[in-house]
């Protein structure tokens, strides 16, 4: 049994003149949960796309659970699991119709059928709403139903597009606990996401931009290894304040957090806050500087770059 | 052995959306009884009580007795009496009448040199011809016998040259013809919108995003998809018979088997035609549109509405290429001629040619629609 559940080396797709990915590397540990951080159109949809089979990569080469892709891609699709962005179940099916449905398609024997779609239905909190149809109900229950039928077949890779995009901040902590949940069992989850919340839940995370990979690591040691320090400032005119750091050379972002101002030195500065009071001529009985520690969001600034 | 059941899950899946989906239900029932009804009483042939004027110059008990003779043929009705030409000329520009008989006055006289063997005309029909359905049923009357006004010793008749036989339809009657037609024209309409409609929702709604991820093939979600509409189009076509032999008393002569495998051809052939489409179009409105586009020439070219042999060659041509008429040919001549489909090779062999090569092709443009 390999250790990873993917392997891609120097992957690329193009689309026309565009390129969606650019030389993507990834070595995914077996039962580990492993995030897509980026903003829309970053290349995060397409790099599943083709680490399921669907896309023919343009170069590279893609080994998922020891299948080569794209030429053992039929067989890989019994042995994953693919939760779509939108909700792709039939809107006119009931719940179990829906689940029954796709366990006819994973060629799950007649006798186990209804047993093991009863054992979904009980684990995902469905059991209630089974004979309701599937287009009546909220955005956190079509999560859960989707969920329950990319898991139908117990997969040991598991694909998740952007999966929290439509349900409350409630029910993505329902939905995570069911990811760790799988992962305990052995599901490798790979779940793209533009949340930092959700990003900094994973074991392990990419960070994608225009197509490249920018870092990857565990949440905890990205925030580590930042190259910047990350300072707050309170104090009046912080819009005209923004504006006037801005211009300043070794200041990586400045932006607005309610009555504060967050702004990224390079950690090349020693002292930064007092740096900062020199450099942007600030009255320091007026402003207040301090050192915080770093949010995924700051990775993702000093690491994409923006 | 799951490839049978993976196909018997989309089936099945297709029919219960189906039930739940009165509108499409409704149209399966409603669209033939409706077309067939609308086609069956309003296509005719057969034209009766066009609304002439008269110009009744004679005004007398002659006159009179001509202008009966000319009612009572149930050809024309007349409905406006003018009291000139010039007044009928006008009547007929402007839609009134579509002909004016004219008597002139001195019509009595005309009948008495007729009794002494003149062939002058008793009086004149102005028509208008610029619809020739119209007129050349007018022009039928043009020789007609009046026996009851003029008292003249029953001429021999003129000999006829050939004696002709009706075969099928001896009263010819227009249902006859159109009601087998009927078939080809609604299966058409449905069999290609349903199906591609099927498919293209699919699309929109992302369930296709869904599916290319199992194990499921596309030509088993193509076969899946078919068997449903077969029922459908079985239903419609039982729907269109049983009713035209009933309402239009249209004959059915040939072996139902033969009728049943006909049938099934042309649906199939249809059905392949919308999944193609399907894979074509992206949304539900552009499947529309690409149905319609191969519905009119199903209706205009395929003989259903006009024989095929009075066509242009390109136009004969184009109707080739399409299933509705290889099948309209062969369900007349099932229907009404009792016909076998060993009997038609050529038309069976191209509708099974057309089915094979649409779901090849369906299934390769479809395989491919992420890439």
């Amino acid at each position: 049994m390999q250790k990873m559940a993917i392997v891609a080396e120097n992957v690329v797709r193009r689309f026309g003149q565009h390129t969606a990915v650019d030389g993507l590397n990834l070595h995914i540990p077996r039962g580990s949960i492993y995030g897509f951080l980026g903003p829309n159109g970053c290349g995060k949809s397409t790099s599943i796309r083709m680490l399921t089979g669907l896309l023919t990569p343009d170069s590279g080469h893609i080994n998922v659970l020891g299948l080569e892709l794209p030429r053992q891609a039929e067989a890989l699709k019994l042995r994953i699991g693919y939760m779509t962005q939108k909700f792709s179940l039939f809107s006119d099916l009931t719940l179990k119709e829906n689940l029954l449905f796709m366990a006819r398609i994973y060629g799950l024997p007649r006798s186990q059928r209804r047993s093991r779609v009863d054992e979904l239905l009980e684990q995902y909190e469905l059991m209630p709403m089974q004979k309701q149809l599937a287009g009546t109900m909220s955005g956190g229950q079509k999560q859960r139903l989707a969920l329950a039928a990319a898991t139908l077949h117990k997969p040991e890779l598991l694909f998740l597009d952007e999966p929290t995009s439509a349900v409350d901040p409630e029910n993505r902590r329902d939905f995570w606990e069911k990811l760790f949940d799988l992962s305990d069992a052995g599901t490798t989850v790979l779940v793209s996401t533009h949340y930092m919340d959700e990003a900094e839940r994973c074991h392990y995370l990419a960070i994608l931009d225009k197509g490249k990979k920018c870092a990857d690591g565990p949440p905890a040691k990205l925030m580590q290894d930042m190259h910047a320090h990350v300072l707050e400032i309170d104090g009046p005119q912080l819009r005209q304040l923004k504006r006037r750091l801005l211009g300043l050379p070794n200041i990586r972002s400045v932006a607005q957090q309610g009555v504060s101002l967050r702004v990224l030195v390079d950690n090349r500065i020693k002292d930064p806050d007092q740096w900062l009071l020199a450099q942007a001529e600030l009255d320091a009985q007026q402003y207040r500087i301090t050192q915080v520690r770093p949010s995924l969001e700051d990775v993702f600034v000093t690491s994409t770059g923006n | 052995m799951h490839w049978i059941n993976r196909i018997a899950a989309v089936t099945f899946k297709e029919f219960r959306q189906l039930s739940r989906d009165r509108l499409t239900f409704g149209m399966v029932v409603m669209l033939p009884l409706i077309q067939l009804l609308l086609f069956g009483y309003a296509i005719n042939n057969n034209i009766r009580n066009i609304h002439i004027g008269i110009v009744d110059d004679a005004n007398s008990f002659v006159s009179r007795g001509v202008i009966e003779a000319v009612q009572a043929s149930q050809v024309v009705t007349p409905t406006v009496r003018y009291f000139s030409i010039q007044e009928a000329e006008q009547g007929i520009r402007v839609g009134e009448v579509r002909a004016v008989l004219y008597l002139p006055e001195n019509l009595e006289q005309r009948i008495a040199q007729r009794h002494q063997g003149s062939n002058h005309a008793l009086g004149q029909w102005i028509v208008d011809a610029s619809d020739n359905i119209v007129s050349s049923a007018l022009l039928g009357l043009r020789d007609m016998p009046l026996a009851e006004v003029i008292r003249q010793p029953v001429r021999v008749a003129r000999p006829v040259t050939f004696e002709t036989v009706l075969y099928f339809n001896p009263e010819r009657r227009t249902p006859v013809n159109i009601v087998p037609g009927m078939l080809a024209v609604i299966l058409t309409m449905t069999m290609i919108l349903f199906t591609s409609i099927a498919i293209v929702r699919e699309k929109e709604r992302g369930n296709l995003e869904l599916l290319i991820t199992t194990p499921m093939r596309s030509i088993e979600l193509m076969l899946g998809k078919i068997v449903p509409y077969l029922c459908i189009g079985l239903l419609q076509a039982t729907i269109i018979l049983t009713l035209g032999n009933v309402i239009f008393s249209v004959p059915i002569v040939g072996d139902p088997l033969h009728i049943l495998g006909a049938t099934l051809l042309f649906i199939a052939a249809s059905l392949t035609l919308g999944l193609i489409i399907s894979t074509v179009a992206k949304a539900q409105l552009q499947a529309m549109q690409m149905t319609i586009f191969f519905l009119l020439p199903s209706i205009l070219l395929s003989g259903f509405l006009f024989p095929y042999e009075g066509m242009p060659l390109p136009a004969q041509y184009l109707a080739e290429v399409l299933p509705a008429t290889h099948f309209v040919r062969m369900i007349r001549a099932i229907v009404l001629r009792e016909a076998t489909l060993q009997d038609l090779p050529y038309d069976s062999l191209f509708l099974i040619g057309f089915t094979a090569l649409g779901l090849i092709v369906a299934t390769l443009k479809f395989r491919k629609s992420l890439d």
